[in-house]
């Protein structure tokens, strides 16, 4: 058994993983035979276009999904169920209880699984909203905030809960694009204070580029790892991220680099 | 393309008539719904009452002053058959609900269940619940289960099906969210399924409501049940036989206001205090 204790084995190990799910009539092939490794305090980025699995792998992951072939591992453990130590952050904007103030829900996410008094989880849900700047909106209902103060509250609340790993989903993907860039320079600085583990799914090559550290390229129908990439970061030139880009485009649209052909 | 010069506007500081004033009185009284409301009623209580002296003849057309007089001269057997078809409609509302959430609950377990809901409702829905007072004075003969019989089923199937598709139309995502929590089954179900499916309870505990109560009404003026239980339905009836119009129109009287206490007090209430307030109005 894994102690857990050893920082230097990674934290999540997914190990030719197959995904399938079925949609009415149709069994549909997700993901085939997908491995990974993702190490404490990464932002690691899974890449890929629409149809390569990829929102799967990230379920499988937070334990919605069980894997047909492989095995995936959180600290030597497998996953088996979703629970409070993998939270999600969604895409959609009705993540949030309606039901419940913005303070509420994030004090409801801290209370509910019985692992803090009431008292604590007020005072942390405070200090989170703090961090996301929406502390004037604590007693305001979801409903009455914008898209990306939706998303910002459901990250809160995903911190609040201090999981091993945060798991995204494209958390951006419905913001317009200005508020989309905010968010993401938000949230690196957020990941700059918590160093939290950080399981990224997008299909924009920038925001992969801009977030990640490390980035999966997948593949579509049913998504295959084609590349794991570094990731300069953000305090390297414009010229690195775009020759970082034109690989990535490349490599997900089969062109040639090796010959040095093929250049659109 | 023709050349364009561009041009740039100087805005003008204070040269509006009106940037913000206050709106006149006679602007916020007709601005008000209830005041509206009131001033109509007021009319048209005016017109009844003088229609009614006009045609002076109270066995057919009684004055508005004259039901309210009856209204208030009755006021002992009137709520005292008020409070007996409360009491009897809450039993029957109360076991209604209870049998729909049983069979809601099965719905929501096996797919089996959801069909004997689904195929139970659309037979029973469309048939008014007074079609089965024959039935019920067959079957319990004059007694107050028979009426709580016929009022089972004007409530159970509204709500039941309300429920139950409330329950299905929880968005995907909430119910991720609710399972991420490490919340326990019942947890799960109390705290996050009944709330996101309130909407639709709240429809159908109000469609219920106002089925069972156009149901006792009219059961009770079929029924009567046994002497000195006389509910609101069988004392309109009473008085009709004792050709005394005035307690006629008191008893009709009592049932819209009774009525309209509950559906717009209550149900308002609880509407605005939840789905209004979570913006989950459907």
């Amino acid at each position: 058994m894994n102690t857990g204790l050893n920082s230097s084995e990674p934290l999540l190990r997914v190990e030719g993983v197959t995904l399938q799910y079925q949609t009415g009539q149709r069994l549909i092939r997700a993901a085939y035979r997908v491995s990974f490794s993702v190490l404490r305090s990464d932002r690691f980025v899974i890449l890929g276009p629409s149809g390569c699995g990829k929102s799967t792998i990230l379920k499988a992951v937070g334990g919605y999904v069980e894997p047909i072939e492989g095995r995936i591992l959180l600290d030597g453990t497998a996953i088996n169920s979703p629970g409070p130590d993998r939270v999600f952050v969604f895409q959609e904007f009705d993540q949030l209880l309606p039901w419940k103030t913005v303070r509420e829900n994030i004090v409801f996410a801290l209370v509910a699984g019985k692992r803090l008094q009431r008292s604590e989880a007020v005072e942390r849900a405070e200090h989170f909203l703090g961090k996301v700047n929406l502390t004037n909106f604590a007693d305001s209902h979801p409903h009455t905030l914008s898209g990306g103060m939706k998303q910002r509250v459901a990250i809160a609340r995903a911190l609040a809960m201090e999981p091993r790993m945060l798991l995204m989903d494209e958390p951006f993907a419905a913001l317009d694009a200005l508020t989309r860039v905010r968010m993401q320079e938000e949230l690196l600085e957020l990941w700059e204070e918590t160093k939290s583990t950080i399981l990224f799914v997008t299909h924009s090559i920038p925001e992969a580029i801009r977030l990640g550290n490390r980035i999966l390229l997948l593949s579509a129908h049913p998504g295959q790892v084609k590349a794991e990439l570094n990731c300069p970061g953000t305090g390297e030139s414009d010229g690195v991220a775009r020759m970082l880009a034109t690989r990535i485009e490349e490599l997900l649209f089969d062109r040639k680099i090796e010959e040095g052909g093929v250049h659109a | 393309m023709p050349d364009r010069p561009e041009t740039i506007h100087q805005v003008s500081e204070n040269a509006f008539e009106v940037i913000e004033r206050p709106v006149s009185a006679w602007e916020r009284f007709y601005g008000n719904a209830a005041l509206r409301k009131l001033v109509l009623l007021l009319v048209l209580a005016a017109v009844w009452e003088i229609s009614a002296r006009w045609y002076g003849k109270s066995l057919l057309l009684p004055s508005l002053s004259e039901t309210l007089k009856a209204f208030v001269d009755q006021a002992g057997p009137l709520s005292q058959a008020a409070a007996w078809t409360i009491v009897r409609l809450l039993k029957g509302y109360s076991l209604g609900l209870l049998l729909a959430i049983v069979l809601t609950a099965i719905a929501s377990v096996t797919r089996i269940g959801a069909d004997f809901l689904e195929t139970l409702t659309s037979m029973l829905n469309p048939l008014p619940s007074i079609a089965l007072v024959p039935i019920s004075l067959i079957w319990f003969a004059v007694s107050e289960n028979g009426l709580i019989f016929v009022l089972v089923n004007a409530v159970l199937w509204s709500v039941a099906l309300n429920t139950y598709a409330g329950f299905r139309g929880v968005s995907p995502t909430l119910r991720m969210v609710g399972r991420n929590y490490g919340l326990s089954t019942v947890g799960y179900i109390t705290r996050i399924l009944i709330p996101g499916a309130f909407p639709s309870i709240l429809t159908g505990l109000k469609i219920g409501w106002a089925f069972a109560w156009r149901t006792i009404i009219a059961s009770e003026m079929v029924y009567g049940v046994s002497g000195e239980k006389v509910g609101l339905g069988r004392y309109i009836n009473d008085e009709s036989n004792l050709s005394h119009t005035p307690g006629v129109f008191a008893g009709l009287l009592m049932v819209i206001l009774l009525g309209l206490a509950v559906e717009s007090l209550i149900f308002k209430t609880v509407e605005k205090r939840t789905v209004r307030r979570w913006g989950m109005e459907t």
